[in-house]
């Protein structure tokens, strides 16, 4: 059972995608999985021969429960059982770091939540959307955390950081990126932004380019005029989960993944105190009306800085367009994802993040 | 952030929470700081079960322990909101509401329409309601339905301390006079609670389970009753979601006839005795409005026409148990 | 005989303007409600005037009152609009409550007046209520609660004595005593003979006037409302009256001594007390105060008038501001 984001603690296996017997290769979709945040396709991470299937679908397995058993055509049966029986589901967080599974920092920019996977490795910020948080990277953050160190934090106005914002604007919100780098010690790191993220790093980048080792821009604000107005005005004033719900379809090009749980925690940010304000103040300073404010494009291109543009090739929030308005970039168009893309495709995504990020 | 924390610790912190933002909030009650007067400690109790303790501490007296006199100090409580403040008032047990039910029912419910449109009368009533602490017939009973049925009244019944935290700050927050309910057996129960405050709006019901067969409809202890008897359904094959109302008036009727048009099945569950109760209530409403979608007749499961027994063994089948749900869930699936 | 008066012309002038405004408003009141014209119940003040006004001329719109049913009185004392409570009266949506009240439950906010009463004793924790904001907010306003002599008995009066009197609010409970409970008497219903000793009984000083001396009253209002203003606590004011009609018109009155109403007519009219001291001491001339009467009639007429004229209430105002938002 796989464990994705930081508060993920059991699963249900809702089904098996391969029978035993199949010769299964990296990145082959072998399982669905359930949490009651999401659902998604499992990819195998190892190549090999699936031998047994042991966990069985619509059943509920802790995280890092053994589903599935891989062994050559040599191995007997016998010592198959034998490792099924002998495993134990490992306790605790992840290979023995005893990490907290947030943090806060206190910066100039008030009080911010973040998370920190990983241990040698390249500095890596992830920087969430426009009514988003650091979960926004649940299937990004511990794939990354391989081979990097990885924090993602909640911007201000957002997630569980503090609610006031200071300066309303991109800028603004650049200025947090800055001072949560220096309450967590961080000289320079490669930036990751997710649609209005996106902007942030980049702004970032370009009044503090030494800061900067990479840019990777996803569902990119930042690049182009156009965003779509229905969803900035109805995500902002929607009071219920009735009205909420349509409005995240736009979100995903696969609409099942609008659960009643993703509704119901979106609602719970937008009740508590000062995200009204928060919110309303950004959507009206940075696409009033449907037209982006802040366009960096020939910014960022100046800066030279190793730069990978992804989007999902059905985004209802962002033309996937504005991804080639970016001279210079490395550009990725997946098919199959919307806006979310860094979720509904998270293991290409991945794949490019590393290559832009490892060089 | 959001951590575990009890219902009855949620509740502290709206009230911290709320009267640190706005100066005009107090909170009056019996014992509600404790020791007001006495030789020993002050803030002995913080509330009989120890809900406001500790506010003493930061707010000083804008706590304010009452004599026994409901009558005269939620009167005042109902006064002073038509005067610039925002009181939150305790009632003990709602029970004791036959002591003071005029200024509630006759006055605070009725100035605003009484005048014209010019009044407004922002006051919080705190009350624990419900069975199972063995505490008898007149400190037990679910009167939610008495307080429903007044125009001019909202009222407001959390199964979980988030909601009790959200729906607390709302109350306080709304300028109509609140009837806020507290279900004594439900203090200790914990939920992940964000530190920040936040509000939960009025007349909407949370779909704690979904469910494609059959609709349980209830508020308060019975939600969790409700799980129970659908984790036990489910076995069986038996999908049910229950509606957890939240609060009582406004009520979101609308939430559960789109439940019943998708289901078909409607069990209401109420703590509350049967006749004009909550479950009879929304039946019929349900029943006029999606007859159509019904397969089988709505069953109600409430408590009995009788007092609360004191007995345990009287007590525990006095409360609609999760065994009489599913029971009711299964009489709507039968052929 | 040298008659010093603590109040100068104006206010002597005001005063009368007040007495005979609700005078003059409950005698139409009586008329027309005999012909039939107004709907549901009128409570008459009539012979009471001396109290509310004596009392009222030291409140300023922060103080609040809690009336009773009897509350006309009260209201044209406190300021309340006689335009504005005659459409009430008749059930107008040009009434003070756009008709949504009626006679007992006239409330002007904005004037303090928190309300007629139709619930006997309800006011009194209201009130402290309003006195207890006004000690958090400190805006220097008292609360003030009217009673009667029946209504007195009732607990939530009791309960707010003591309540008054633990917190130390700056309250006046001002007791209408004019010897009838609806047809009960006072001697019948009430254990003590004077409600100061029983608010002694509560922690609570007070003291007792002829409430058909205009003077009298105001000079011992002015003392209790003082000491609440100034921090001193709650007070008690009895003031012992006479209420010229029935209980409620259509009141037959037969619990009353043959002749009772003429003599008190004749003899304790408040009215008539005043306008012969001011007169006989020659302060006020005559023709004033007639002239005085004079434009209250006008007023009174033109009130109903208006009243008579204005339209009722729509369907559609049935079900509006049950709440502020629901």
């Amino acid at each position: 059972m796989p464990k994705w984001g930081l508060s993920m603690s059991e699963g249900i296996l809702v089904d098996w995608l391969v029978d035993e017997g199949t010769e299964i290769s990296v990145g082959d979709e072998i399982m669905e999985v359930e949490t009651d945040k999401i659902a998604s396709a499992v990819e195998a991470a190892d190549a090999g021969l699936l031998r047994r299937r042991v966990g069985e679908a619509g059943e509920v397995y802790p995280v890092r429960a053994l589903l599935g058993v891989l062994a050559p055509a040599s191995v007997g049966d016998a010592e198959i059982d034998a490792f099924i029986e002998a495993y134990e589901v490992p306790e605790g967080e992840d290979e023995g770091e005893a990490e907290a599974q947030y943090e806060f920092a206190d910066t100039v920019a008030g009080r911010l939540r973040y998370a920190r996977r990983g241990g040698d490795g390249p500095a890596v910020v992830l920087i969430h959307g426009f009514g988003g948080d650091l979960d926004n990277w649940l299937f990004n953050i511990d794939a990354l955390a391989q081979q990097a160190r990885v924090y993602a934090f909640d911007l201000p106005g957002h997630g569980q950081s503090t609610k006031s914002l200071e300066e309303a604007s991109i800028a603004g919100l650049a200025g947090a990126l800055g001072a949560f780098l220096d309450a967590v010690d961080v000289g320079s790191a490669h930036l990751v932004g997710h649609s209005m993220g996106a902007a942030v790093a980049a702004s970032f980048a370009g009044d503090s380019p030494g800061r900067v080792d990479s840019l990777s821009l996803i569902s990119a604000a930042g690049l182009g005029e156009e965003i779509n107005a229905d969803y900035i005005d109805g995500f902002v004033s929607a009071q219920s989960r009735r009205e909420l719900k349509p409005v995240l379809l736009h979100l995903f090009a696969d609409s099942s993944l609008v659960n009643r749980s993703l509704v119901d925690d979106l609602l719970k940010y937008k009740r508590i105190d000062g995200v009204q304000e928060a919110l309303q103040q950004l959507a009206a300073n940075l696409f009033p009306g449907g037209v982006q404010q802040t366009v960096l494009a020939e910014k960022i291109a100046a800066l030279g800085k190793p730069t990978l543009v992804v989007w999902g090739a059905e985004d209802q929030v962002i033309p996937a367009a504005h991804a080639h308005n970016l001279p210079g970039a490395t550009v990725e168009i997946i098919d199959g994802a919307g806006h979310m893309v860094q979720m509904e495709q998270a293991s290409r995504v991945n794949e490019l993040l590393l290559g832009n990020i490892l060089g | 952030m959001a951590r575990k924390l009890s219902m009855k610790d949620a509740i502290n912190e709206a009230l911290d929470q709320e009267m640190s933002r706005d100066p005009t909030v107090i909170v009056m009650g019996e014992d509600i700081v404790g020791g007001s007067g006495s030789p020993g400690e002050n803030d002995a109790w913080g509330g009989v079960l120890g809900v406001t303790k500790g506010l003493y501490a930061k707010h000083g007296d804008r706590l304010m322990d009452t004599p026994l006199s409901e009558s005269a100090y939620i009167g005042a409580a109902i006064g002073a909101s038509t005067c610039g403040l925002r009181p939150v008032a305790e009632l003990m047990f709602l029970d004791f509401m036959g002591v003071c039910f005029d200024q509630i029912f006759n006055q605070a419910a009725k100035f605003r329409y009484m005048f014209g449109g010019k009044a407004e009368t922002p006051v919080t009533i705190r009350a624990m309601v419900g069975a199972g602490f063995r505490a008898a017939a007149q400190h037990s009973q679910m009167l939610t339905p008495i307080f429903t049925h007044i125009p001019g009244l909202k009222v407001v019944c959390a199964s979980n301390a988030y909601d009790a935290k959200g729906l607390l700050i709302q109350s306080i927050r709304d300028n109509d006079p609140v009837i806020f309910c507290e279900h004594k057996n439900l203090y200790g129960h914990e939920t992940d609670v964000p530190e920040e405050s936040y509000t939960i709006p009025f007349a909407e019901a949370n779909i704690v389970r979904e469910g494609g067969d059959a609709t349980i409809v209830g508020y308060g202890l019975i939600v969790h009753r409700a799980q129970e008897a659908a984790d036990t359904l489910a076995k069986e094959g038996i999908d049910c979601e229950i509606v957890d109302l939240r609060t009582l008036s406004p009520i979101d009727i609308d939430s559960v006839v789109e439940s019943v048009e998708n289901t078909g099945r409607l069990v209401c569950v109420d703590e509350a005795n049967p006749r004009c109760s909550i479950a009879a209530d929304i039946t019929a409403t349900v029943s006029q409005q999606a007859f159509g979608a019904l397969k089988a007749a709505p069953q109600l499961v409430t408590a009995p026409h009788t007092p609360v027994p004191f007995s345990p063994a009287l007590e525990d089948i006095y409360i609609p148990s999760a065994a009489s749900i599913a029971d009711a869930v299964r009489k709507t699936m039968a052929p | 005989m040298n008659d010093v008066f603590p109040l100068g012309k104006e206010d002597l002038l005001k005063a009368y303007r007040t007495m005979k405004t609700i005078r003059e408003f409950e005698e139409r009141l009586h008329v027309d409600f005999g012909r039939g014209d107004i709907p549901g119940f009128v409570h008459l003040y009539a012979g009471e005037e001396a109290a509310a006004t004596g009392i009222m001329m030291h409140l300023n719109d922060k103080d609040r009152i809690a009336s009773t049913h009897r509350g006309h009185g009260h209201c044209i004392a406190k300021g309340v609009d006689i335009n504005a409570m005659m459409g009430e009266i008749y059930g107008k949506s040009t009434g003070a409550c756009h008709g949504k009240g009626g006679s007992m439950h006239i409330a002007d906010l904005s004037k303090g007046m928190m309300g007629a009463n139709g619930i006997l004793g309800a006011g009194s924790p209201l009130a402290c209520g309003a006195a207890l904001a006004a000690q958090k907010l400190g805006h220097g306003g008292i609360g003030m609660s009217f009673t009667g002599d029946g209504a007195s008995n009732q607990g939530t009066f009791l309960e707010s004595l003591n309540l008054a009197a633990i917190w130390n609010l700056p309250m006046v409970f001002v007791v209408e005593n004019n010897g009838y409970a609806e047809s009960t008497s006072v001697d019948y219903a009430t254990a003590v003979d004077s409600y100061v000793d029983r608010a002694a009984g509560f922690g609570v000083p007070g003291v007792t006037v002829d409430g058909t001396d205009f003077f009298a009253v105001h000079e011992a209002a002015g003392e209790v409302i003082r000491r609440a203003r100034e921090g001193g606590g709650p007070s008690l004011l009895e003031c012992k009256m006479i209420r010229f009609f029935g209980h409620f018109e259509g009141d037959a009155q037969t619990y009353r001594a043959e002749g009772e109403t003429e003599d008190n007519r004749s003899n304790r009219d408040c009215l008539k007390q005043f306008r012969a001291r001011v007169t006989e001491a020659g302060v006020i001339d005559a023709g004033a105060l007639d002239a005085i009467d004079g434009e209250v009639m006008a007023a009174i007429d033109n009130a109903v008038e208006q009243a008579i004229a204005a339209p009722l209430p729509g369907a559609a105002d049935l079900t509006t501001d049950v709440y502020v938002s629901y």
